[in-house]
């Protein structure tokens, strides 16, 4: 290789990299402003229980989805293998605040074509939120290996007009 | 018998460091032999196919399978793999014999920890999967033999820091040889990457599974697991990168481009690989988002390295194709050594690289990451990367290694080569195949999807797919036979021949270090250790303070 191709190389490669560097600001940016404007679909960490007493003791000892104003909040059990309650029903266009914890293992809390997607942790208290847009039934996924019956665990969330 | 075969003193005579090489890469490939075998049975289950009840009693369940497919595989395998090329190029190319006593040890203790943790495995006592998440409880016999197996890649890492203090005293103002320089940061890295999983097993879980402690608290857990969870995969990565930067271009025909260039990318590696775990749990509650963007930040600055080994391999490649002959735009990539098995697995593996980089560049991104989170995606993106890249690349190397090591000559060179073009098609159909349904349907990972009536039925829109992963499967056993057919069948038979494969294929650098200022600020290494250390502080320390200081355990449980 003579002088001349080296100096080509190295042109090409700076390119390359500021190129690159430069997609990777673009995408920290635009991450930047999707957790500015879109911040509700992501898990956010309430308060820490005793998951031995959830079942007993507190909100999540009565699983339940209620209505209140113009908004819906729901206390959910997601337990090995399944979920309480177990089918929620709301309205569309009105959003929805899900706690979610567990009373044994780690799970998966996911409702397909939405962006919930949370990592249901024992101990831990899960808040996400979201507003269906569109009438119909939604699946609930465990999507977080948690024993025998892992892939049975899967519910749903019914959104009507 | 007329020929007279060489005894295996002859064989390693002078060299006794080559058959300790030999011995840590066929442990690899046993345990690779093993865990591939559950490799095809997971693609039938996404395929709706379920073998798993003709395995019993041997094999209890899918989640059996499953974590011996992960931990045989993605630990074992990929560190023994480690230990085996990343002490002994280093020690050839310096020309120095490693403390063999020590080495001996580190391969002792790599047999006796998977022998410890195999027997929970295969009794169907550690179904915890290869991440075993907590409160999940395996039996302490798994615990303590990965600590004992985990630990004796440190071993590894005092063999290579000692002979390159060595190098040091012996040669004052001189650069350290590349090969040298690339598994000294390779080990580094893994040191300080490894304190995570150290700490987690050591005083947690081994305590934990004793009964000793009551619970264990499970974000912790998680926290220290992904500490090392994303750094491990450079740890796996860096070997293929030091043969695809130091070997390959020789094989090919060709240079490599640029030595110093070669020694930042992996500087980066050894600044950029630990702080960036929380990118493996931006779905949890309980870290805050402003650390998870900061992870977010920093994980993308670990795909500098590899954007550079790209544009350096590519233009050391058209370098060698070139060489041979090839003419305008694109005709030097028709010159490279196609038909040679060795180059051929890393090209593949490379190529396959491509895709898994940017499917890496989705997950790493925050909100982005919440529509594939544990779906499919995910074994999709890292079987692109360390079921392809990584092991085509020991693949590759073992078709010339085993024959240099021991000097028997490869067992049909033709199968070989074709075992490498039908893992890399099934490896291209199975993980595309898996992006697609985690990312369209949502489709769980890690699930026994074709034993659950209400799964098949729920995941019935991705039907047409599935059928993907099953072909991919048989294409991939029908690899896997033919690929440890030519391994077991070189290393195991008589003949030997030291006619040939003499010396290690290391490739020559065009621009070299000396007189370098990049190479002479790569040097500092001590220094830049530090860096790294400042680096993991600044992102983890606040995090785990709190974590550790306001902890909340769990009693354990075994849910399979």
């Amino acid at each position: 290789m003579n002088h001349e191709e080296h100096v080509v190389i190295e042109r090409f490669e700076r390119g390359w990299l500021v190129f690159g560097i430069g997609m990777i600001v673009v995408f920290v940016v635009l991450i930047a402003y999707t957790m500015a404007n879109f911040g509700g679909s992501i898990p956010v960490g309430t308060q820490r229980i005793d998951p031995t007493k959830v079942r007993s003791e507190g909100e999540f000892a009565n699983p339940r989805i209620e209505q209140i104003g113009n908004e819906y909040v729901a206390y959910v059990q997601a337990f090995a293998f399944g979920y309480l309650p177990a089918e929620m029903r709301v309205k569309k266009d009105r959003k929805v605040t899900f706690y979610v914890t567990s009373p044994d293992v780690q799970h998966g809390f996911m409702i397909e074509r939405t962006n919930i997607n949370v990592q249901v942790i024992p101990g831990e208290v899960a808040r996400v939120s979201h507003t269906f847009r569109k009438a119909g039934e939604y699946q609930i996924i465990c999507n977080e290996y948690c024993g025998l019956g892992h892939a049975n665990m899967i519910s749903k969330i019914v959104v009507e007009e | 018998m007329a020929v007279i075969p060489l005894s295996k003193v002859d064989a390693y005579a002078g060299h006794p460091e080559k058959k300790l090489t030999l011995y840590m890469l066929m442990l690899g490939f046993a345990a690779l032999l093993l865990g591939t075998f559950f490799g095809p049975l997971q693609s039938f289950n996404y395929g709706g196919l379920d073998l798993y009840p003709y395995l019993k009693p041997l094999i209890q369940s899918y989640y059996q399978g499953l974590s011996l497919h992960g931990v045989l595989n993605a630990i074992v395998f990929t560190q023994l793999m480690a230990q085996a090329l990343l002490v002994y190029f280093p020690a050839r190319e310096l020309g120095y014999r490693p403390n063999m006593a020590l080495a001996w040890v580190s391969w002792w203790m790599a047999l006796v920890g998977l022998l410890i943790a195999a027997i929970p495995l295969l009794l169907n006592a550690a179904s915890v999967l290869y991440t075993f998440y907590a409160p999940l409880k395996a039996h302490w016999a798994f615990y303590v033999g990965a600590a004992i197996f985990v630990l004796s890649s440190w071993v590894s890492a005092y063999l290579v820091l000692q002979m390159w203090l060595r190098f040091k005293r012996e040669n004052p103002g001189k650069i350290t040889p590349l090969v040298t320089y690339m598994s000294l940061i390779h080990w580094l890295m893994w040191f300080l990457a490894s304190l995570g999983l150290v700490v987690e097993v050591a005083f947690f879980l081994i305590p934990w599974s004793f009964g000793w402690i009551e619970g264990v608290d499970p974000l912790l857990m998680r926290t220290l697991f992904w500490y090392t969870g994303h750094p491990i995969v450079y740890f796996w990565l860096l070997p293929a990168y030091v043969v695809a930067y130091t070997i390959l271009p020789k094989l090919a025909g060709g240079k490599l481009i640029s030595d110093p260039l070669a020694r930042l990318a992996f500087l980066l590696f050894l600044l950029f690989s630990i702080p960036v775990g929380f990118h493996h749990q931006f779905a949890d509650p309980g870290i805050a988002p402003g650390w998870k963007f900061i992870h977010t930040v920093l994980t993308m600055m670990v795909a500098v390295p590899s954007l550079m080994t790209a544009f350096t391999l590519a233009a050391s490649l058209e370098n060698a194709g070139r060489a041979r002959g090839g003419k305008g735009l694109l005709g030097w990539i028709r010159a490279l050594p196609w038909n040679n098995p060795s180059v051929l697995a890393l090209l593949l593996g490379l190529i396959a690289f491509i895709p898994g980089g940017a499917g890496g560049i989705v997950n790493a991104s925050f909100t982005l990451n919440q529509a594939v989170h544990n779906t499919t995606w995910i074994p999709g993106h890292f079987h692109l990367q360390v079921a392809t890249l990584v092991t085509m690349a020991v693949m590759g190397t073992a078709f010339w290694l085993i024959p240099h090591l021991t000097g028997k000559p490869l067992v049909r060179p033709g199968l070989a080569w074709a075992s490498m073009w039908l893992w890399f098609i099934g490896m291209f159909i199975m993980t595309f195949t898996l992006h697609w349904m985690g990312f369209l349907w949502g489709i769980p990972r890690r699930a026994h999807i074709a034993e659950s009536p209400a799964a098949m039925e729920a995941y019935r829109e991705s039907a047409a797919w599935m059928v993907m992963n099953i072909v991919s499967g048989i294409i991939l056993l029908v690899a896997a036979v033919m690929f440890f057919y030519v391994i077991f069948a070189t290393a195991l038979q008589a003949r030997r021949d030291f006619s040939e494969h003499q010396e290690i294929p290391f490739a020559e650098a065009i621009s070299k270090p000396e007189g370098n200022s990049l190479a002479l600020m790569t040097e500092r290494v001590g220094f830049w250790f530090g860096v790294a250390v400042v680096l993991i502080l600044v992102a983890y320390g606040p995090v785990l303070f709190q974590m550790f200081t306001n902890m909340n355990p769990v009693p354990g449980m075994r849910l399979w």
